[in-house]
């Protein structure tokens, strides 16, 4: 039914290509607007405390300043913690920006100063004199882990460890082969290109227009309508482009709260932007310390999986992720003991920030598969297939499908594994040591319910709707091909509009669900449009297609033709003519399938292959080929689902070699705010990286068989480097990033 | 607050800069500690080129300067008095990409789109420096632009494709 055209799985060039290499796409700072006013935010100094004065005179005295808010002058805003509590927030009490004079965390927002032009504000901002009483603060986890606690309330969405099974303890005592160890994972800060910026457009009738950078306009939206009590007509969110977020724009994040505070009061465009250093005052992936022990027969075959984890959260929110539950996930064991515990720091509350947990968890289980391997002298990728699962054991069920073995097998090949010596540090090239490693990926295939909308006209074009976002992961283009596709007309008669909140319902975007919802919904809006049309194609006077059904009549170029008799069939206009309509329209939902969700478990699968070479003097690493073999369902467009896998790798390789936000416990402070000190990969550190897709049927999870891929890229990769340099220098590093200094320690 | 006296307030007199952008020739009235970035995304509402870090540390905010690529989150606004600047809204010529603007969509160069002006500006610059002839060169002098979003190997290919067209036609 997809193949009128064979837009789908074809490699297409994205629909908004021309609009981002002209500058045309706009973003959340940069739309205008008539008397538009500036927000500055001014942070906090300390980790915890007390704000004790806020001396805003020689700010306010510059002229084109309009105002200086603080808790002190703040307007009223909702008293119930329900009315900020957004689609994805963690169990708790959300924070409050401008609240109160309590700081809880070093950056806190506490003030806004606004002006009527950007260098003003920014002038006048740094005039604000601002006393604290310090308090003691907390920001350190290997302290605060003795009072971890199991999370009383799961957060929504996050599957907790499943109950032991088996006595993972006993077997690992008595096991011949033993791994047992301790990984770390550092904090990282999503850092997307486009620091975080609301415009808040006051219209003439005082409603609101809301350009936020954000994953979920209708999120945002909510969560304006509840805190500012408006209604949600007052209160548009319009975000066609998002500049990057990896998960820093799911929730609501301050500036949008000021930016809205500050319009409403003055009632006034209000622009808020943050610095780059205040994009590391909110969510971040937690720190994680992880015990992993691996018992297992001689040949490999693991007798007991025990996986601990203890992350950071916030005072005020118990931010949760899947961790721990990946290693049985992955690996087949009678013996399972899974626990996931918090422990609370003076920061704000963590945030998901790409393969949320999976990033954490299956770097460390990835890295002690590699150390089991070499403890029982077995293959890295042989060990991987003898402990193969094809159940989902900690509840039983069947996989909707998984080509994980045919991902390590295609992989392999083309990564030439098949010539490595396992022998480490056998390899070397001049200065450097070569080494090969390789980890298994797993992200959960999700599905949200989300509605979207088709209006075909008279005059053959096709628009289609849902209020989902694009952070550039290519939803502009893919629901575009499915609505040509399914409805049989050119891609370019086909125009896609989403990130608007007064579009159909859709959830935020993330974990790697809007492939699969938002294009299942338009998918299903642009059949109802089908029959529609088709009813009425019968329904005319001497219809050529009366006695035919929907089954044999294929939809291309704009006609409804017979599908063995081609030349029979009416073109869309003449139909809409004879039925005296200028269109014909749907909307329509999409759900996962309850009865699939309940008796499969649904996963994307990959085999990440890594070459490494170490130069041990410099303390240097490069990566100098990366083959990912990802098993994810229908690819729906070849050419943007390999950039997004590649976009995962380089974000892997900044997790395994650069990325880490240093925390100073003595200030509570992250130290390296910033792009020259916080080191993200960048072009001269990425070499070659070789995308295969496996071909994938999933005939369960959603008609299309979609899976998704914004996370799966990444997982896995850190651990094959990780192991890769394990092999180059017989070093192994359980402490990521694993920058030059822990190369060249002991 | 006698304090506060001992900080009289900046004079708010602003400057005419005059620049030549994109063609056209513009003066605007700013306050003397304006940056060049700011100028032309809040005076001039060229939001093409973007801010990621205001600090010279991500080339997104990357123009040409009087032909050479410079971040212009470093310069103030008056400094560059007289300059004539080419930003990404000035590189199609009547509707038709630069070559570099297609081949970016060509190799999928991007994905949020969001360092993608700064990106090829400098890769523009970078073919008429001339210095780069190799991927790795290619890398290497591409390295002040960073993408969140991993687009590098895509940015090499599509800097690559242009780079050859450009160099068999000079042969
Ligand atoms: S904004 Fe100028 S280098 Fe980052
Ligand atoms: S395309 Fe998103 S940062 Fe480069």
């Amino acid at each position: 039914m997809l193949k009128a055209h064979g837009y789908v799985g074809a490699p297409q060039n994205r629909v908004d290509g021309r609009a981002k290499v002209t500058g045309e796409a706009r973003y959340a700072a940069e739309f205008d607007a008539p008397d538009l006013a500036y927000g500055i935010v001014i942070s906090s100094a300390v980790a915890k405390g007390r704000i004790t004065s806020i001396d805003a005179s020689a700010a306010l005295a510059i002229p084109g300043v309009v105002q200086v808010f603080t808790h002190e002058n703040r307007p009223r805003t909702a008293w119930f913690n329900r009315n900020y509590r957004d689609d994805v927030a963690p169990p708790g009490s959300p924070f409050r920006p401008l609240y109160d004079e309590q700081v809880v965390y070093s950056g806190q927002p506490i003030a806004l100063v606004v002006a009527d032009e950007f260098e003003i504000a920014a002038h006048a901002a740094s005039l604000v004199r601002i006393e604290y009483e310090i308090d003691t603060h907390m920001t350190d986890l290997d302290i605060k882990r003795s009072e971890a606690y199991v999370p009383p309330k799961k957060r929504s969405g996050v599957t907790p460890p499943p109950s032991p099974r088996g006595d993972a303890d006993q077997a690992f005592a008595r096991a011949p082969v033993k791994v047992h160890a301790e990984y770390r994972i550092a904090i990282e800060h999503h850092n997307p290109m486009e620091p975080h910026a609301s415009t808040v457009i006051y219209e003439e009738d005082g409603k609101l227009t809301i350009h936020d950078k954000t994953q979920g306009v209708q999120n945002s939206q909510r969560y304006v309508s509840g805190v500012f009590g408006l209604s949600s007509d007052q209160v548009r969110v319009v975000s066609p482009f998002v500049g990057g977020a990896f998960g820093s724009g799911l929730r609501p994040q301050y500036q949008l709260f000021l930016a809205v505070m500050a319009a409403l009061e003055l009632k006034r465009s209000v622009r808020v932007v943050l610095t780059r250093d205040q994009m590391f005052t909110f969510g971040y992936r937690p720190q994680a310390i992880q015990t992993i022990s691996l018992g297992a027969n001689p040949d490999g075959t693991l007798q007991s999986i025990m996986h601990d984890a203890v992350q950071t959260t916030s005072s005020f929110e118990d931010y949760q992720e899947v961790i721990v539950n990946w290693s049985n996930l992955l690996y087949h064991c009678d013996n399972v003991k899974l626990t996931y515990s918090l422990a609370q720091v003076d920061t704000y509350t963590p945030s998901d920030m790409r393969a949320p947990g999976a990033a954490t968890g299956v770097t460390a289980i990835e890295t002690a598969m590699d150390e089991l391997a070499y403890a029982a002298g077995i293959d890295p990728v042989e060990l991987r297939l003898r402990n193969y699962t094809e159940v989902d054991e900690a509840n039983k069920r069947d996989f909707t499908s998984k080509e994980l073995r045919a991902c390590y097998q295609l992989g392999a090949e083309r990564f030439g594994w098949s010539k490595r010596n396992p022998q480490p540090r056998s390899m070397r090239e001049r200065r450097e040591l070569v080494g090969w490693g390789m980890a298994t990926g797993v992200w959960e295939a999700f599905m949200q319910k989300t509605a979207a909308r088709a209006v075909l006209g008279a005059d053959g074009h096709l628009d289609v709707s849902t209020a989902t976002s694009d952070i550039g992961t290519g939803t502009y283009t893919i629901l575009t091909q499915i609505a040509a596709d399914t409805l049989g007309v050119p891609i370019d008669k086909v125009t896609t509009r989403i990130g608007d909140s007064s579009l159909s319902k859709s959830p935020v975007q993330g974990g790697s669900w809007t492939a699969a919802s938002a294009g299942t919904a338009v998918q299903v809006a642009c059949r109802s449009v089908r029959e529609t049309l088709f009813k009425y194609a019968r329904e005319m006077d001497g219809s050529p297609l009366a006695n035919a059904s929907l089954e044999h009549v294929s939809f291309a170029d704009g006609r409804i033709v017979l599908t063995n008799d081609q030349e029979t069939g009416i073109s869309f206009t003449d139909i809409m003519r004879a039925r005296g309509v200028d269109k014909v329209e749907a909307e329509e939902k999409a759900a996962p399938g309850m009865m699939t969700s309940m008796r499969y478990s649904g996963y994307s699968h990959s085999a990440v292959f890594a070459e490494v070479r170490v130069d041990e003097e410099l303390g240097i690493v490069r990566v100098t080929r990366i083959v990912n073999a990802v098993a994810a369902g229908t690819i729906l467009n070849p050419k943007t689902a390999r950039s997004q896998i590649i976009g995962g790798i380089v974000f892997g390789m900044g997790m395994a070699l650069e990325e880490e936000s240093l925390l100073d416990h003595n200030l509570g402070r992250f130290m390296n705010h910033n792009l020259a000190e916080y080191h993200v990969p960048v072009n001269a550190d990425i070499h070659d990286i070789d995308v295969i897709f496996v071909s994938e049927h999933d005939d369960k999870l959603n008609p299309m068989g979609i899976k998704g891929l914004g996370e799966i890229g990444i997982v896995g990769t850190a651990a094959a480097i990780g192991n890769a340099i394990f092999h180059a220098t017989g070093k192994r590093i359980r402490d990521y990033p694993i920058t030059v200094d822990k190369i060249l320690g002991s | 607050m006698s304090e506060i006296q001992n900080h009289p307030s900046p004079a708010l007199d602003k400057v005419p800069v005059t620049l030549t952008v994109n063609g056209k020739t513009r003066t605007v009235e700013v306050l003397p500690w304006t940056v060049l970035l700011d100028l032309l995304r809040d005076h001039l509402g060229l939001t093409g080129t973007k801010k990621g870090c205001d600090h010279g540390q991500c080339g997104a905010c990357t123009v040409l300067i009087d032909g050479k690529r410079m971040n212009s989150c470093m310069a103030l606004a008056v400094m560059k008095d007289g300059a004539s600047i080419t930003t990404i809204e000035g590189l199609a010529v009547d509707g038709e990409l630069h070559p570099l603007q297609q081949a970016f969509i060509d190799h999928d160069a991007f994905q949020c789109g969001y360092c993608t002006p700064g990106q090829i500006c400098s890769g523009v610059a970078l073919i008429q420096e001339g210095r780069a002839r190799t991927r790795d060169e290619i890398r290497e002098w591409m390295s002040g632009n960073i993408c969140r979003c991993g687009a590098y190997t895509n940015i090499v290919d599509a800097i690559e494709q242009v780079l050859g067209s450009t160099t068999e036609a000079a042969q």
